[in-house]
């Protein structure tokens, strides 16, 4: 198991770890540790205060000092960009991961139980995958009004269902081979038969497709805070700056389009390290949602 | 008989499903925190209008006989009415629904005739330095939000260039075409990368399939198996992802219609929410599921079109 080995990392194991990545998963981790890295440290990257407004300085087109261009308000788009990533990177994650941790969970559970547990989670996911989510994300705003609240909530009640249906389909598999068998007949609590033998050979699919999600998360999140219904307008949020420089596209076509490519590189590069982890764990075809 | 069996079964399955949708819809005012309708009024109403629109909406009634008579008039096409616009909901969603589904369409349509060539091209040269391309050409295509894109365009083809019209839904069928082509290239756009990485895998599972070794070693030409046999057998799981990301390609049509101004269900929902016209919300919230179960069932039933080998399993 891959991620064991670099938890319990001598340097000498990293260095095979990684070896054994394919392009797209070291160029995909690199473009990800810088945004990462440039997200955590922001005060010291970003040359300018995000909120700062100065109006000697409005809508000035990328320069050697503001490299992205100016906005309406005399702020450094650069900085904001930067100051963004701690919204996008950080919302994007926890949507992504805290319904990945229990819907494996779930799913664990009901493939290895079986019976009325597993029957229940069937209709549940069925009826999950006939509904339309984005209509479920407006409804609960509507209810609670526009904020990241609204959209914790309404992702925290559907997004568990696809990781569900993966780590069922394979505990299906997993568990009735030898060594589940072994563990079960030297008399293990069944917690740590589930969590600590059957996980790590059952979460891969939904590792690999928890890249997917989170890029089409970040989409999400953007999307929602550019129709004025997600992150409100003074916070750096990638897309709701863009939908702020809607209104000059005209003329200061910077602001709208600059803040974007930030989208498409975090993006990006969590879509090729998804297509390295694919390969990695011997996947024959990306797969793909 | 089989046909219609099927048919009848799936229809009964969705009546659960969309038991759960109108519950859903029916909550979405029940749960307001505070009153919806001083709400909706923003404070502008005074005690008899309030008492008036209470009647009006049924609010001075115990909600379970509310939830019910919501059900019997949406069963009747009743959803209510709108109380910013004054007029029936079905009247404002169902003038609607033909520009929605209009967009979606011409969408779908260019997205398949972008991506049906590149998955061709990425499947024939396997792991070859096309085949690459066109993957991280995916990516990169995927990671793009639909909201930017649609700017992209409007910069490029609209102002650029000024190929297209930048808004509204135009006159006649072509008026339509001519109008609506950049909101559908933006769909196309955005929907092809995930289609194309499908199509492609598809392809490669069938061709590894015992009967294409067949018909390779009976000398029929690779252009032949790859239209008559391999695209064929691929287009069942391409038919399922398309149906499975409906409701991410409705969500794509809410952001391109509030960008590119169409006056369709996306573009109402949004605004409904940001006036709080609840029975605007409840009926679209009706509507665009409704819109989603049927895409599915549609899907479900054109495999039987591609395979009719689906029937018997």
């Amino acid at each position: 198991m891959p991620t064991q080995a670099i938890l319990i990392a001598a340097p000498g194991a990293v260095r095979r770890e990684v070896a054994r990545w394919s392009v797209t998963l070291k160029v995909g981790s690199l473009m990800l540790l810088v945004i990462v890295l440039a997200g955590i440290f922001a005060p010291l990257v970003a040359p300018f205060d995000p909120y700062f407004q100065d109006y000697d300085r409005v809508l000035l087109p990328p320069s050697g000092t503001h490299l992205f261009g100016t906005d309406q308000l005399g702020r450094d788009l650069f900085s904001r960009v930067i100051y963004g990533i701690r919204i996008d990177l950080m919302v994007g994650f926890i949507i992504t991961f805290v319904p990945m941790i229990y819907g494996v969970a779930i799913g664990a559970l009901a493939g290895y139980y079986g019976g009325v547990l597993d029957s229940v989670l069937m209709r549940l996911l069925d009826t999950a995958i006939a509904f339309p989510f984005l209509v479920l994300i407006i409804v609960v705003i509507a209810i609670l009004g526009p904020g990241v609240q609204s959209i914790y909530i309404a992702v925290f009640l559907v997004a568990w269902t696809m990781y569900a249906r993966l780590a069922r389909a394979e505990m299906l598999v997993e568990r009735s081979k030898d060594y589940m068998l072994a563990a079960k007949t030297l008399g293990y609590p069944t917690s740590r038969i589930i969590f600590r033998h059957a996980l790590p050979n059952i979460i891969g699919s939904s590792v690999v497709f928890s890249m997917a999600d989170f890029v089409l998360n970040i989409l999400l999140l953007s999307g929602l805070s550019f129709l004025g219904l997600g992150i409100q307008p003074p916070e750096p949020e990638w897309g709701a700056m863009v939908a702020e420089g809607r209104d000059f596209i005209f003329e200061n076509w910077w602001i709208c389009t600059l803040p974007g490519l930030a989208i498409v590189v975090t993006g990006t590069a969590l879509s090729l390290i998804g297509d390295g982890l694919a390969r990695r764990f011997g996947q024959r075809h990306q797969a793909i949602l | 008989m089989q046909f219609l069996a099927y048919i009848l079964s799936r229809l009964v399955q969705m009546v659960p499903v969309l038991f759960l949708v109108v519950l859903i819809a029916f909550l979405a005012m029940e749960l307001v925190p505070g009153d919806p309708i001083m709400l909706m009024l923003g404070g502008r109403a005074n005690e008899t209008m309030l008492a008036a629109l209470h009647a009006e909406f049924g609010l001075d009634r115990p909600a379970i006989t509310r939830f019910f008579s919501f059900i019997i008039n949406a069963l009747q096409g009743d959803l209510g009415t709108s109380i910013i616009q004054r007029q029936p909901v079905s009247v404002i969603v169902g003038e609607r629904i033909e520009k929605t589904v209009f967009v979606i369409v011409y969408g779908a349509v260019l997205a398949v005739l972008v991506a049906l060539p590149l998955a061709v091209i990425a499947a024939m040269k396997h792991d070859r330095p096309v085949d690459h391309v066109i993957r991280i050409g995916g990516m990169i295509g995927m990671s793009m939000p639909p909201f930017w894109l649609a700017l992209l365009l409007i910069l490029l083809f609209g102002l650029g260039l000024g190929w297209f019209p930048i808004g509204g839904y135009g006159e006649g069928f072509f008026g339509h075409l001519w109008h609506l082509f950049l909101p559908g290239l933006t769909i196309a756009l955005f929907l092809s990368p995930i289609l194309v990485a499908s199509l492609r895998a598809a392809m490669l599972d069938v061709m590894g399939e015992d009967y294409i070794e067949v018909a390779r070693s009976k000398g029929l030409s690779p252009r032949r198996i790859m239209f008559k046999h391999v695209l064929r057998n691929a287009l069942i799981p391409a038919i399922t992802v398309l149906s499975i990301n409906i409701g991410w390609l409705l969500s794509g049509a809410v952001i391109v219609e509030y960008v590119f101004s169409i006056p369709g269900m996306g573009s109402l929902l949004v605004r409904s929410v940001g006036s709080r016209d609840y029975p605007v919300i409840q009926g679209l919230t009706v509507v665009f599921a409704l819109f989603v179960m049927l895409t599915n069932l549609a899907a479900d039933l054109s495999y039987m079109l591609v395979d009719r080998r689906v029937l018997r399993k």
